[in-house]
Order: C-alpha cells, then structure tokens, then sequence
C-alpha cells in the first residue's frame, strides 16, 4: 500500500516536471524528439498514476446488479401496435391523399438527385483522347524535342505531346532498342523510328505511370501492381493484372530530324471501363 | 449546484444510477476504449492540423526551409503541409501523432471486432450493435484513406490514382461516377478540397454520431461478461463506474495519449517532404498504402488479368473483383454473421455470457480463416519488397502468394478447429501448464 502511493506521487511528479519541460521544449525550440519525449512523459506519468490508484489504491469492491431485459411486456407491446395501428389508419383512409402524397415525396426525392450531376462534367469522349495530334513534336520533362540521334539504345525516357509536358493521360514512355530486335505487327513497324519506340505510360491497369525499365528482357513494369508489358511485341501484357497492351503512340520525323507523333494513340490509353471498346460515340 | 441541476432536469436520479453501473473487468473489454481514445486524439490533433492545411491545389512556388524542394513548384496544399511540418511550432508533432493515432485507431477496431467475434459477444441481443460496429469499420477505413490522401504528395496521388481507376471500372456507371466524384479527368483540382470536406466533416459527424450510437446500446444492454463464480445470464459482476472505472479509464485514455505522443515524437510516419509532390507521371517505388489498406492492395496485386467485352461490355475484373466486389463481400458476409450463425446452430436464445473461441469451435475456424486470408491479402500488398527482401523475382513471389490464398486459410480453420476440440476434450488452458488431472473423492467414496 505505502509504496503504491509512493509510486503514484513519483508517477505524478514525473508528469509535473515533464509539462515544465515542454514548455521549456517549445520555448528554446528543441525539436520534435524532445516534443514527443516531454509530452510523452507528461501524459504517461499522469495516466500511470491513475491508473494505478484506481488499481490498487482504491478500494472498489467487486459487486453485482441485475440484469433486466430490455422487452417490453406483451401488453405493452400490444398497446403500441395498437396506437400504431390507429395513427396508420387515420392517414390511410384517405387513399387519394396519400397517393399524392407519396407520389410528390418520391418524386421531390427524385429531383434532389440533381445537384449530384453539378460535381462534375460528362466523360463526353475525355476518356479516348489525348493532348497528342499530327505532327506534334516529343518534348522531354524540360520541353525539349528529341532526335533518335540523341538516345543511346536501351534507354528510356518520358516523352510529352510539345506544351503539354504536365498533361496527365498523354505521358508516354520512349524506349529505343535495336530495330533488328523489335518484332511488332508489321503494320505497325512503320510506328517507329530507328528504334524509337512510343508507349503510353498510363498503366492499363489502375493507372499508374509504367515507370520501371528492364532493359534486359526489355519488359516495361508498373510499380504500383507489377503489371509487364513486353516493348519489343507491342507492349504485351506479359505478366501481371492489366488486361490491355499499352497503347502504341504512331511516330514519324519532321525535316529537322525530331521525333513527331503521326497522330492521337488508335487506343484509348490508362484503365479499362464499360464501353472502352466500342468504336465511336460518346462514353456512358 | 447539485439542487439547482436536479430541480430543472432531474439530473441526480441519473447521474447516480449511471455511478453505480456495474462494469465488468477483463483486458479484452479495453480493447474498444482504446478505439474510443485514439478518436478523441485524433480530433484534438485534427483541429490543430485544420488551423494550418489549405485544401487548394493551385501552383505555388514552395519558398520555406526545405531545400531540396526549394524553388520548386507545388500545391498550395502540398506546401502547407510542408509548412506545418518545417515552420509551425509543434506542427510536425501533431501531424505525426495524427497519423499514428489514425493506424491505432483502425488496428484497435479490428482487434475489438476480433475480440467481440471469438467471444461471440455479437450474439442475441447485440446483433444490432455489432452492424453499428461495422459501420464504424467501414467509415474509419475511409476516414484513413481521404486524410492520407490530403498531402498532395506522390505516394497519396498515386492512391488517388488508383481510386479513379477502380471507380471506372463499375459497369455503366464508372465512367460517369468517376468525373462526379473527381470533378473531370483525372487528374482533377477539386478533388483534395472535397476530400477536405468529406474527412474533417461529413464523415467525422457520422462516425461520431454512430460511436454515440454504439455506446448508448452498450450502456442500455449491460456489458457481456465471461463465465465464472456467481456471473450468470441474468446479472453483471464487476466494479462500479464511479470512481472506479472513471479513474481507470481516464487513465488508459492518458495512457494512450502518452503512446501515441511517443510514437509521434521517435517514430518517422508518412515524410512527404521525401516522396515529394504529386505528379502523375511519377511514381515511388516501392509503393504501398496505409497497412489497413493493404489487404486491398494486395487483392488488386495478386488478381490475374482478365478482362471479357460481353455484348459489347468490358468488365475490368482485374479492378472491379478485387476491390468492389470482393470488399462488398467481406463487409456483407461480416454484417450478416450473427444471422449467418444462427443459421448454422439454431441458437436464438440471448447470451450474456461470453464463450471462449474453444466454445465454438466452428466460429472460431472461420473466424482464423478469416483473419489468415486478410493477412495474406495484406502481405501480398508488399509483394516487391518481399520479393527485394529475399532477393527472388516478383513473379514468384506474386505465385507463392496466390497460391496461399487458397491454401492456408482453410488449412488455419482446420488447425484452429482440432485446436479447439482438443482443448474442449482435455479441458487445457492453451498457454498455461497443465495442473494434472484433479481427481475429486465423490461423497459415495468413488473417484471421478
């Protein structure tokens, strides 16, 4: 007994000196350890204290109550059905009137769904297009246009359609291999340049940038679910859960000798939805 | 003052009645008031953080202290969390206790729902507390993931990537939902404001209207008990609310708060500074959520490609399986238990007496098999730094963890299951010595 209390006097003086010193803490700005450790101590030697007064301190004896049901009796439950009852019956002997009445409360109901569609615009298509067009030159993260030239082979870099290096859905990642190695669908050999090869970099799957290169199975890789895709085949989903290649951006050279987009992605880029396979059209 | 109070509201026949309430003692009874004490810190804490966070994400030049991001332009939102952390005075502490408190938060729900599940404290006439209870679950997952997504950091953005993605995936109505919910394209700037909203005010009202809920039964049902000398179905044995059990947990609330304060104080959490701001062609590698999402990012991690156009209609169930359907099936299955039992036992009498998991020893299989599939799920959500960790491709990996899903969890139930028959035949505490076999002299002389 004498040393409980002893302890909890201790475990209170503790707490006293320790409220002292983040005050001190916060006066001389001594940094978050000291913060956390002051305000730790400050907090547990009160808790601890108490805790241990209530514990062994107090004498609180073990005791029992009753336990009631909560049920009501029959007769009460009765009565209630019955009030129920009658205030039900007096509204629905008017028919007519509650008809209506439901019928302005469902449909008033109804219109409050309006200003859910106030949050944001229609997909309108947004979903299948990008910032991507003819002739449009690839800029790196700088903004600068990139000639094949420049690239060494097994390198990969982010590409941007020129003035919209922030755009979300028409990132896209260059890769440039050996040109002898690339074994794509023959009509879309003519997609490259020297090598240079163009994918989306919006994951199929749930969106994340692809953004891990292998460069020697020359497999592109999303951090985020470990989604495969396979660049010398056209971006093949060889591993993972994607469920579509990464589109293939169309690339030609101006006469300068930049890269340049043929036109827009043929696929729709980034996560599968509903109706992404239907041709034309608006989405949903 | 105690006439005053009385005579306006009849406050001292209360107030007594609710001092002499009996409460029963057991560790496991504090798991829930641990829940309970980590929501208080973490609207102290909040608050504090309200005062400083912008929910606007519009460019700023970032021109505080740090300097690797000095220059650099970022959100407003992005920046004042920055500033919170770097130049307001006990900022980063609370951010930091903030967070903690929220992983505390969640991880003592799940393991007072684990408790109250093996005990089968949910039973007649609890089975309505025990939805309110779900729904708890539910909005504080959420309550996590729209405040760990306010930053504007990289590692959140990517988050919020992928929460477009799985909103796109529903049939029909993805796409259409998606730039409801996101206000357009992603990526959006309206999303970090109404997320603002959603975690510092619908959200928290309704979890606080529930709590209130979900305490009010309690205190009308009387607290379950376990079994033992003179507690029976009709009474509760314990101490009485005041003083005893006021002080005790006034103390454990402290005592929380010390925790937390120490952990916010030692204990690194979330530095955005390092992931830096969001930028959607970027990613962290690796990359992984709070740990109560994990289970889904792992669902979404393990799922195999598979994506059908039916009539015309894709279904992306590599999204919308593991992280729609599946989740809706865990929370049904979980909300619909007690009736999912009764079913199975046909016991619709009222239980005031808690079992022990060897008592049912069906439960408590299921319940291990349970708890074994989440916590694969959840590992598997670290399936890249498992696989860097033991040095072996990713692949493999993801493969070992597919295949556990289907394995182990029925095989924990199993074990779990002889587990609790064994106990139940040779009447051993699972971790206490066994004390031999007593041997009682009955009154006619014999032995037994």
């Amino acid at each position: 007994m004498k040393a409980n209390s002893r302890l909890v006097v201790v475990s209170f003086a503790i707490s006293m000196l320790a409220s002292l010193g983040w005050i001190v803490v916060y006066i001389i700005d001594a940094g978050l350890l000291w913060e956390g450790i002051t305000l730790g101590l400050a907090l547990g030697g009160l808790g601890f204290g108490i805790v241990l007064w209530a514990d062994r301190l107090l004498d609180a004896p073990e005791e029992s109550e009753e336990r009631h049901s909560l049920a009501s009796t029959p007769e009460q439950n009765e009565a209630f059905e019955e009030t129920l009852g009658e205030g039900v019956g007096a509204v629905s002997r008017r028919k007519i009137l509650g008809g209506t009445l439901a019928g302005a409360a469902g449909l008033f109901g109804a219109a409050l769904v309006a200003p859910l569609f106030s949050l944001g615009p229609g997909p309108n298509g947004q979903l299948r297009t990008t910032k991507w067009y003819k002739g449009a030159r690839l800029v790196n993260y700088d903004g600068k246009p990139v000639k094949p030239t420049d690239l060494p082979t097994e390198s990969i870099i982010t590409v941007f359609p020129e003035g919209n290096v922030e755009s979300g859905d028409s990132q896209a990642v260059l890769i440039r291999v050996d040109p002898q190695d690339l074994a794509l669908p023959t009509d879309r050999m003519s997609w490259t340049q020297q090598g240079c090869i163009v994918y989306s970099k919006v994951c199929t799957h749930a969106g994340c940038p692809v953004s891990l290169y292998r460069s020697d199975s020359a497999q592109l890789v999303c951090p985020c679910h470990q989604s495969t895709f396979d660049v010398l085949t056209g971006a093949n989903v060889v591993f993972g859960p994607a469920g579509r290649p990464l589109p293939q951006l169309p690339l030609a050279l101006d006469n300068e000798g930049y890269l340049i987009a043929q036109g827009d992605f043929p696929g729709t880029v980034g996560p599968s939805y509903w109706d992404i396979h239907h041709s034309e059209g608006s989405s949903s | 003052m105690i006439r005053w109070a009385d005579e306006r509201l009849g406050s001292s026949k209360w107030s007594r009645s609710a001092m002499r309430k009996i409460f029963p003692d057991h560790w496991s009874f504090l798991l829930g008031e641990i829940a309970l004490f980590t929501f208080v810190i973490l609207l102290l804490t909040g608050i504090f953080l309200t005062f400083f966070f912008r929910p606007d994400q519009s460019d700023v030049v970032y021109l505080g202290p740090y300097a690797p991001l000095h220059g650099h332009t970022v959100s407003a939102a992005f920046a004042s969390v920055l500033k919170l952390s770097f130049e307001v005075k006990l900022g980063l502490l609370m951010r930091q206790m903030h967070h903690w408190a929220a992983l505390v938060f969640v991880a003592a729900i799940v393991v007072h729902m684990s408790r109250v599940f093996f005990t089968g404290a949910f039973r007649r006439p609890r089975e309505v507390n025990w939805l309110v209870g779900i729904n708890l679950i539910i909005l504080a997952l959420l309550m996590g993931f729209t405040g760990y997504s306010l930053p504007d950091d990289l590692l959140s953005g990517i988050g919020l990537r992928i929460a477009n993605a799985i909103v796109l995936s529903i049939p029909f109505i993805g796409p259409r939902a998606a730039f409801l919910v996101f206000g357009g394209e992603f990526p959006t700037h309206d999303i970090i404001s109404r997320l603002f909203v959603l975690h510092v005010m619908l959200i928290p009202w309704i979890l606080m209207g529930l709590i209130g809920l979900h305490l009010a039964i309690l205190y009308a049902q009387k607290h379950t008990q376990f079994r033992g000398p003179g507690k029976t179905e009709n009474n509760v044995v314990g101490k009485a609310f005041f003083p005893y059990q006021v002080l005790k947990s006034t103390g454990l609330m402290i005592l929380t708060g010390a925790v937390i304060a120490l952990l916010g104080g030692l204990v690194q959490i979330n530095p955005v500074w390092s992931y830096g701001p969001y930028d959607p062609s970027l990613a962290t590698v690796p990359s992984q959520p709070d740990w109560y999402m994990g289970w889904l990012e792992g669902t979404i991690r393990m799922f195999p490609a598979f994506e059908p156009t039916i009539f015309g209609v894709t279904i992306p169930t590599s999204l919308l399986v593991p992280a729609v359907i599946l989740p809706g099936i865990v929370f049904t299955v979980l909300a619909m238990w007690p009736w999912i039992e009764r079913r199975i036992t046909g016991d619709t009498a009222e239980h005031n007496l808690l079992d022990t998991p060897r008592d049912a020893p069906l439960r408590t299989a299921f319940g291990v098999a349970g708890l074994t599939f989440m916590t694969i799920y959840m590992l598997a959500g670290g399936n890249d730094v498992f696989a860097s960790m033991f040095n072996i491709n990713v692949e493999a990996m993801t493969w070992a963890f597919r295949v556990s899903f289907f394995v182990l969890p029925p095989l924990a139930g199993y074990v779990a299951y002889r587990m609790a028959n064994e106990l139940n035949d040779t009447g051993k505490h699972p971790f206490r010595p066994s004390k031999g076999i007593v041997l009682k002299r009955n009154p006619e002389g014999g032995f037994e």
